[in-house]
């Protein structure tokens, strides 16, 4: 086999693109989504924040009207997406400061606590649901 | 024939920094979040005027901590993930200099609706 890198480059093979999240691991869903979390709090969530603050904090009528946005239903599902965003991305931040200690870095720790971030990030979602609801 | 490595790395030790930097201030974070559950929790504010003395002490000092060590972590966090996925460096930059001249805007909006709120 002496083909050079030209030649192989000209060799056509086949494209298998499996994206299918399901195939990851734990670690790399948490990856992914620590990511995910993140950029969905840089946007949307972060702007909502500094303008729930400011409308908030700004006048009572301000505050009231925020009150009653609030009662809806579709804004408390929306708001319930970010709590996940956030829980998560707090719950993975934190297991990647253990595993930047090298803490939990042999593969069942690392699996095991993969798996406590996806659950915690899930189980806080559904507690602060059923606080609100 | 081995690829040429292509990366441009400025300095022995590109990149420490930022990581550092993401890290501090995740534990502000990370430690904002538990205060301010604590005190939202255990305050349990009522009306307007209760809502607003939450922030009157140094709980409104500690959230524009939080909020300015949010935005420098989510300055280093997106510009990591651009430099990840978009290749083509003129729309990078440009895309970078969005995010980041919206963040010094969030830093000042932030800054605006805290500052002195402590005092």
């Amino acid at each position: 086999m002496s083909s050079t890198p030209a030649s192989r480059a000209a060799v056509r093979r086949p494209k298998y693109y499996d994206l299918s999240l399901a195939h990851l691991p734990p670690p790399g869903l948490v990856s992914i989504f620590h990511r995910v979390s993140g950029l969905l709090l840089f946007f949307p969530v972060l702007p909502l924040l500094l303008w729930f603050l400011q409308s908030t904090l700004a006048s009572e009528e301000g505050f009231h009207r925020f009150a009653g946005f609030y009662a809806h239903p579709i804004v408390k599902l929306v708001l319930l997406a970010f709590v996940w965003a956030y829980a998560h991305h707090f719950f993975a931040g934190i297991r990647y400061l253990f595993l930047d200690m090298h803490m939990g870095v042999a593969k069942q720790p690392a699996r095991t606590s993969a798996v406590a971030v996806l659950v915690l990030g899930v189980l806080t979602t559904i507690a602060v649901g059923v606080c609100i609801w | 024939m081995v690829k040429q490595y292509t990366k441009n790395p400025v300095g022995a030790h590109y990149g420490t920094r930022g990581f550092l930097i993401q890290r501090f201030t995740a534990v502000i974070m990370a430690v904002y979040t538990v205060v301010a559950l604590v005190v939202v929790i255990g305050h349990r504010p009522a009306g307007y005027a209760d809502y607003k003395a939450l922030f009157a002490g140094g709980f409104g000092l500690f959230t524009l901590l939080f909020l300015a060590a949010l935005l420098y972590h989510a300055w280093i966090g997106v510009r990591d993930v651009l430099m990840d996925y978009v290749k083509p460096l003129g729309v990078r930059i440009g895309l970078q200099a969005i995010v980041a001249t919206l963040l010094v805007f969030y830093l000042i909006w932030a800054a605006a609706l805290f500052w002195g709120r402590w005092a």
